[in-house]
């Protein structure tokens, strides 16, 4: 299924304002899913089966840098029996204050293997997963503070007494 | 505000009076590096496994955000340490796209990529191979296994000038070309390795002891692996036909024959700790077959002139266009991905995330550990074939 096809399907099952905006200009296209709708809409990609996206390549969290007070979630989904693959991403706004994460829903309902690349994105940037089972660190221990791979990250001077810089 | 309980609290907060936790490693010589398993258990059944890692985090992530890409290539190298040519390939191939350079790099450049890949490929399975054998109690393989390593390890010195992180394969090129010889001494090796394989077989494949330690146990089924995001000898030992190498069929791959070995369950069920075992043993036969045909086009018609230089098509500045890009490629483990963030401005990377295999694969395990004996555990955790530098990158 092509990536026009798969916009078609999404946008007549979901509404035309699933698909909140397109990114074409390199060389993999990516679809900016609502986020509200990113379990159902990954449902349906996994359970339809003219998409049949039955593997999740890799979840990844990214920064958009100080200025823009943006996260997000990109998605790399790949089709086992149709050989091919599409990209999701959803953008979640927040304005770094430090009470609060940016919040996202889980797809590891969806696909059992996000459950670590979201633990990942939540040690590493700090991304609260709506919903995951098991939400801690995972590379880093448990008491570290601060979310390392935020660009307004400043490394701490000393780790339980030890100085490290 | 009320926090919710994680899967982690319920689990070890929950003990029953029979239970037990016992921590397997970090410095648990079957664990294969630095994982610590928590297990709970009773008596000798492991009744859940809780795998804890990072003590090998090196904040790969972070330090890609400043540097740039040529200077990434030897941090990768550190990654999958064991098949550190293959995550160098991977990676510059995802760099040469982004930059729309892929399509101009000389055949023999090509050919020599795939060469060395499938020669770590080989390498980076003999160990799998030998300290499996280890795990399960037989001391010979590894023995046997390391012996041979040793001679890829030397070539691969003489052709980088590194024994294990060789940061050879470089965007739009090679560090050097082959050093001269090389291929003859290819031929040798792989004329002196093949009777090696067959004995290795003789030796472990068909050993009674081994099949009963390993046929049957850990059964992953295909839908658990595919759900899992598990690949290569994990996803083909669950019995499905699926490598990169020919679905993506990128660099010199698709000019060349193989076949994708997978588990068929001949000793036990399919998808057990055999079959991958099997997957991996075949691998390297077919991995064989590749470098004798790669050996066949260096040695004829891509044949070294003195007008070839490996560095000829390396560009100056690389600076890709503005765009993300995910890379996949068939890793010894599976498919290793790469997600790159380029602004379009500058020489370093917005963001490079890693998609490890070992990441995913080792995913897995709590579920299909769950019941089995303590002992069963070293050998379904060895048949995963983990490589701790790359889950914790």
């Amino acid at each position: 299924m092509s990536f026009d096809e798969i916009k078609r399907l999404l946008s007549e099952k979901f509404g035309s304002d699933v698909i909140m905006d397109i990114q074409s200009g390199g060389l993999q296209p990516a679809l900016i899913i609502k986020p509200e709708l990113i379990v159902p809409v990954c449902e349906e990609l996994r359970d339809n089966k003219n998409t049949w996206f039955d593997f999740l390549s890799c979840l990844t969290g990214v920064d958009h840098g100080v200025e823009n007070n943006k996260f997000s979630v990109v998605y790399h989904l790949a089709s086992i029996p149709h050989k091919h693959q599409l990209v999701l991403k959803v953008i979640i706004d927040h304005d770094r204050n430090t009470s609060t994460l940016p919040t996202c829903n889980t797809v590891s309902g969806v696909w059992k293997t996000a459950e670590w690349h979201e633990r990942e994105a939540f040690d590493l940037l700090g991304i609260q997963f709506e919903g995951h089972p098991d939400l801690r660190r995972i590379l880093l221990p448990d008491d570290w503070e601060g979310y390392p791979l935020r660009k307004d990250y400043i490394a701490a001077e000393e780790y339980k007494g030890i100085k490290i810089k | 505000m009320q926090v919710k309980k994680t899967r982690y609290d319920q689990l070890t907060e929950n003990l029953q009076p029979e239970e037990m936790i016992i921590n397997m490693g970090p410095q648990h010589p079957s664990t294969h590096g630095v994982l610590r398993l928590e297990l709970i258990t009773d008596g000798e059944i492991v009744k859940e496994v809780i795998p804890h890692m990072g003590y090998l985090h090196r904040c790969f992530e972070k330090h890609c955000e400043s540097l740039t890409y040529q200077q990434i290539i030897p941090f990768v190298d550190r990654m999958d340490y064991l098949a550190s040519m293959n995550n160098d390939h991977a990676f510059v191939m995802g760099v040469e796209r982004m930059m729309g350079i892929d399509k101009d790099i000389p055949k023999r450049v090509e050919y020599i990529r795939v060469l060395v890949c499938e020669l770590n490929r080989i390498a980076s399975h003999l160990i799998a191979i030998g300290t499996y054998g280890i795990d399960i109690g037989a001391f010979t393989p590894f023995l046997w296994c390391f012996r041979d390593r040793e001679h890829i390890m030397n070539m691969l010195e003489w052709a980088s000038g590194s024994r294990m992180l060789y940061n050879y394969i470089w965007v739009g090129g090679l560090f050097y070309d082959l050093p001269v010889g090389f291929e003859e001494r290819c031929r040798e090796f792989v004329s002196y390795f093949k009777p090696k394989l067959t004995e290795l077989n003789q030796l472990l494949t068909d050993n009674q002891i081994f099949i009963s330690r390993t046929a049957g146990v850990g059964i992953l089924p295909l839908d658990v692996a595919i759900n899992y995001g598990c690949s290569g000898p994990m996803l083909r030992g669950s019995g499905l036909k699926w490598d990169l190498r020919r679905t993506d069929e990128y660099s010199a791959y698709p000019e060349l024959e193989f076949d994708i070995p997978v588990g068929k369950g001949e000793m036990g069920k399919s998808g057990d700790c055999w079959d991958r075992y099997k997957v991996r043993a075949d691998e390297v036969s077919e991995s064989i077959r590749i470098i004798e045909q790669c050996l066949d086009r260096l040695q004829k018609e891509l044949k070294r002139g003195p007008e070839f230089d490996p560095r000829a098509k390396l560009p100056k500045k690389i600076i890709p266009k503005e765009q993300d890009f995910y890379i996949r490629a068939e890793n010894p483990r599976g498919e290793l991905g790469y997600y790159f963030i380029s602004d379009g401005k500058s020489e370093i990377p917005k963001r490079v995330k890693a998609r490890a295999p070992s990441f995913n694969n080792l995913s897995v395990l709590p579920e299909i550990t769950r019941g089995v004996l303590i002992a069963d555990l070293v050998a379904i955790l060895g048949s995963v074939d983990i490589v701790l530098g790359e889950v914790d990158r």
